[in-house]
């Protein structure tokens, strides 16, 4: 998702604000500094204007502790939201340590969401110039308390590698000594930022800090969480979305060694057992009868017929310049399409789970979340417990990917821990979590060019329908019938698209939830319009970046990744037939990216691919090892759904299980993977997510190439592809 | 029943079901949650660990199966010389993301060190495509084997 224009929209009240600090004894010794970020949201901050949402202890012991909203997961925040601070503050990146956040809306809202919440690729846009300038300004005062100390001038002193320095007397005491009288010092309300040639962290590789606990079975997940005498459970939810328990008949799951107790929902059963075993094999023995209720009949087909039939009506207008029909009327050319994406589910690899603890006045938490003020939220709505009263510990995340900022399955948990004395940690089989996912939303899109007699698109017209996640997860911020995340990437093109028109239908489809998902908005919208300027290079005849690359006079950036990779690709070089390279252009989360993907095609219609060469620009890399690792990361994701990634439904329920049925992208698979990262000095955009997007109209192109078969709609479909006998 | 198995060296009883699956003996019962739960079916190698040296889904090893053998779990691969090495490999490649399926790749990838010090692609490909990475490591613990390999040869 992509809530920057909204954050923008609603930040200048906040940022007229001076004061984004404030100094005071830290607890144990040492300097404590409360940083509010500037585009807060915070009910706090409308009422005494400063509202500390980070903290940033120095303790006398000379070790410095973030607290930050933050949540890992796997992209690296943990490593590279540190080096922030240690650039400004002089100290090692291993002198700092990060913590998780308690939940607390107030305190930790994302300065780009406006709630408590990890997404949108925007942990380090939101961190970047904030956290830098904390840092500075602690490096300020301990040096001003060593100034004062020795009776210097402080410009006479300078902070190097955890001491201040007065090269005079050569004194250099640790900041652990001088933290106390830190304390002291005025905050200072103007700090200088180093210029990125004197930065010694940003911009280099730096090892993740999160890495050896994860090589070695210490790292704890939610999962992992065992509070003392905690029971396993495994649940049965109805299969049918909207579904219900009819009967049950439990008499040989009771008879299974280590099952302790069934617990019965309208819509669920859960076997709570002593382990996991147990409770399978209980679960595996339980006689339901469900009523499927009111989507019995529900099929895939039913909600694509729908959305297409949406596309015919009029949606609300998400950009227009010019006059498109006009200029389509004065086209020489016309090519019109219909694209599809599929529903997707996320499968994180650390299946859903939560243990609760559920008392009488109070609610215990074990989960690993990214949205862990929801969770304590809709926790303590679903316990019946005032928001205080329920305690959420927060864990390391086995994949979230837009999953886990959803509540639902600590609420699902909190229902059934109701009914158990003592904690009980409720664990999905994969089938449950991937039969009950909130899911990337089927979207159907309508659209058409019109070029003129040099192939050139004089008018562009896009109408799309989908569900709105936002209009679910942050209602506010849905508005006139838009919201940023479902149009990202179908507006504000990077071309020269003097007549574009582009409308968007929100269209909830029945039964299914949806939900972010890696990319989400982009993740459709970027395969469309990739792929559809593809099809106009196509009608043009015309080599695809070339056709791209006249279109990007106003866009520097975008032009010089999009040399970049095709350089890097040898693009425009000869392949053995069969083969073909795709390529996709892209500026979503703040970063510009360009891919070239090349795909081989069996006779049998399988596709291989085998090499993606992607340029970024994500303007300064602050941890480069990680932005290769995330764009290897977002490529392998993105390149799972455009070969296998579709969630089916029938009879109202989701066809898919496991692994077997919902495929992923396997070793023997892997694309090798060339990331070039342009040398940059400008506010870092997110990199998250980005890889996701792009690949997906990549591959499709380069089965364009290779077969001069256009797949509009995902993932690839090896019948379409196959070669006639 | 109870069943005496040994796991990194030391002997548990565990009073289960014969036919409940290792990966629940080790997590909920002995309290190792190293190893992880992630299909069910050995679809994905999440559970894998070491049954005498050969790298097991623990997710459909019935605890009845078990005898004698010698169960290594993550927790001790390090204790290992080719574990340590993979460990380390995996380090300084900077393998991991999320982690989560990550105790599995390194069991998956010691257990193939262990019989091939020296794979070749097509090695990897065989003895790591039943274990799945959602946040895409492969291309990393591709090097990361060979770095690992590498350091085999000269005796480290």
């Amino acid at each position: 998702m992509h809530l920057d224009r909204i954050a923008s929209r609603t930040a200048d009240t906040h940022l007229s604000r001076r004061n984004f600090l404030a100094a005071s004894a830290a607890v144990g010794g040492g300097l404590m500094l409360s940083l509010g970020l500037p585009f807060g949201r915070s009910e706090a901050a409308h009422s005494d204007g400063f509202a500390p949402n980070a903290f940033i202890r120095i303790g006398s012991d000379g070790q410095i502790v973030l607290t930050m909203p933050y949540v890992e997961m796997g992209q690296g925040t943990y490593t590279a939201i540190p080096m922030l601070i240690a650039e400004e503050l002089e100290v090692g990146l291993t002198q700092v340590r990060l913590e998780h956040a308690p939940p607390n809306e107030k305190l930790y809202a994302n300065p780009l969401l406006g709630v408590q919440a990890t997404g949108n690729s925007n942990a380090m846009r939101g961190a970047w110039k904030p956290l830098r300038e904390a840092g500075a300004t602690a490096r300020m005062m301990l040096v001003a308390a060593a100034a004062k100390q020795w009776g210097v001038d402080p410009n006479a002193c300078r902070a190097q590698d955890g001491e201040v320095i007065h090269t005079a007397s050569g004194r250099r005491p640790k900041y652990g000594e001088l933290a106390g009288e830190a304390v002291n010092m005025p905050v200072p309300q103007n700090v200088t930022l180093k210029s990125p040639d004197d930065f010694k962290l940003i911009g280099t590789p730096a090892k993740r800090l999160d890495a050896p606990a994860k090589v070695n079975g210490t790292a704890v997940y939610g999962i992992d969480a065992r509070p003392p005498g905690v029971k396993v459970a495994t649940l049965a939810q109805s299969p049918a979305f909207g579904g219900r328990l009819k009967s049950l008949d439990g008499t040989a799951t009771m008879a299974v060694k280590g099952v302790r107790q069934i617990v019965q929902l309208d819509d669920t059963v859960a076997v709570v057992a002593d382990h996991m075993g147990a409770a399978k094999k209980g679960l595996e023995a339980l006689k339901i009868e469900w009523d499927d209720g009111p989507h019995a009949t529900l099929a895939t087909e039913e909600i694509a017929r729908e959305l297409e039939q949406a596309t015919l009506g009029a949606g609300a207008l998400a950009q227009n310049i010019g006059d498109a029909d006009k200029a389509m009327e004065g086209a020489v050319t016309k090519v019109e399409a219909t694209y599809q994406v599929p529903f997707l589910a996320h499968a994180t690899m650390e299946p859903m789970n939560c243990t609760v603890h559920f008392r009488k006045d109070e609610c215990e938490i074990w989960i690993g979340s990214q949205a862990v003020a929801r969770i304590q939220a809709m926790a303590a709505e679903a316990a019946g417990l005032p928001t205080d009263k329920v305690i959420v510990h927060n864990h390391l995340i086995g994949g979230g990917f837009g999953r886990r900022l959803e509540a639902d399955g600590a609420v699902r948990a909190v229902e059934i821990a109701k009914h158990v004395g003592g904690p009980v940690k409720v664990v999905w089989t994969r089938e449950e979590d991937i039969q009950h996912d909130m899911y990337r939303p089927y979207w159907f899109d309508r659209i058409s060019a019109g070029l003129d007699d040099q192939g050139k698109p004089v008018a562009w017209k896009n109408r799309f329908a989908g569900s709105s996640v936002i209009a679910r997860w942050l209602p506010p911020f849905f508005k006139n019938g838009l919201d940023t995340d479902s149009t990202e990437g179908a507006i504000d093109l990077l071309y020269d698209l003097p007549n574009f028109h582009v409308e968007y239908v929100r269209v909830e489809p029945p039964g299914i939830p949806t939900a972010f998902w890696r990319s989400v908005g982009p993740s459709h919208n970027v395969f469309v319009t990739e792929s559809f300027i593809d099809e106009l290079a196509a009608a043009a005849k015309q080599d695809a970046v070339a056709y791209r690359r006249a279109l990007l006079d106003n866009s520097p950036r975008a032009k010089a990744v999009l040399d970049l990779a095709a350089e890097k690709a040898d693009w425009g070089q000869s392949l053995p037939k069969g083969s073909g390279r795709g390529v996709s252009l892209q500026s979503v989360f703040g970063s510009y990216m360009a891919q070239v993907a090349e795909v081989e095609v069996s006779k049998d219609g399988t596709v291989h691919l085998r090499r993606v060469v992607c340029a970024i620009d994500c303007g300064t890399a602050v941890n480069p090892n990680t932005v290769q690792a995330q764009i290897q990361s977002g490529i392998i994701f993105g390149a799972t759904a455009a070969l296998y990634g579709e969630i089916t439904l029938k009879n109202g329920r989701i066809e898919q299980t496991n692994f077997d049925t919902y495929q992923m992208l396997r070793m023997n698979e892997a694309p090798a993977i060339e990331v070039h990262i342009v040398k940059s000095t400008e506010q870092p955009g997110g990199m998250g997510e980005t890889g996701t997007s792009a690949i997906v109209p990549a591959i499709a192109n380069a089965i364009f190439a290779a077969t001069g078969k256009r797949l509009r709609k995902m993932p690839a479909d090896a019948s379409v592809l196959k070669q006639p006998a | 029943m109870a069943f005496n198995i040994n796991v990194n060296g030391s002997a548990h009883s565990v009073d289960v079901d014969g036919d409940t699956p290792l990966l629940w003996v080790l997590r909920d019962v002995l309290g190792m949650t190293g190893t992880k739960f992630g299909c069910g079916m050995a679809l994905c190698g999440a559970c894998t660990v070491h049954v005498d040296g050969v790298a097991t889904r623990s997710c459909i090893t019935t605890i009845d199966s078990i005898g004698k053998s010698q169960i290594t779990t993550i927790e001790a691969i390090g204790t290992t010389a080719v574990g340590a090495t993979i460990q380390k490999a995996w380090l300084d490649h900077e393998v991991v993301q999320c982690g989560y399926c990550q105790s599995g790749q390194i069991m998956s990838a010691s257990a193939l060190l262990a019989s091939n010090p020296h794979p070749t692609d097509a090695d990897i490909d065989d003895a790591m495509s039943g274990n799945i990475c959602r946040c895409g490591t492969y291309v990393r613990i591709r090097e990361a084997i060979k770095l690992a390999a590498q350091s085999n040869g000269k005796g480290g």
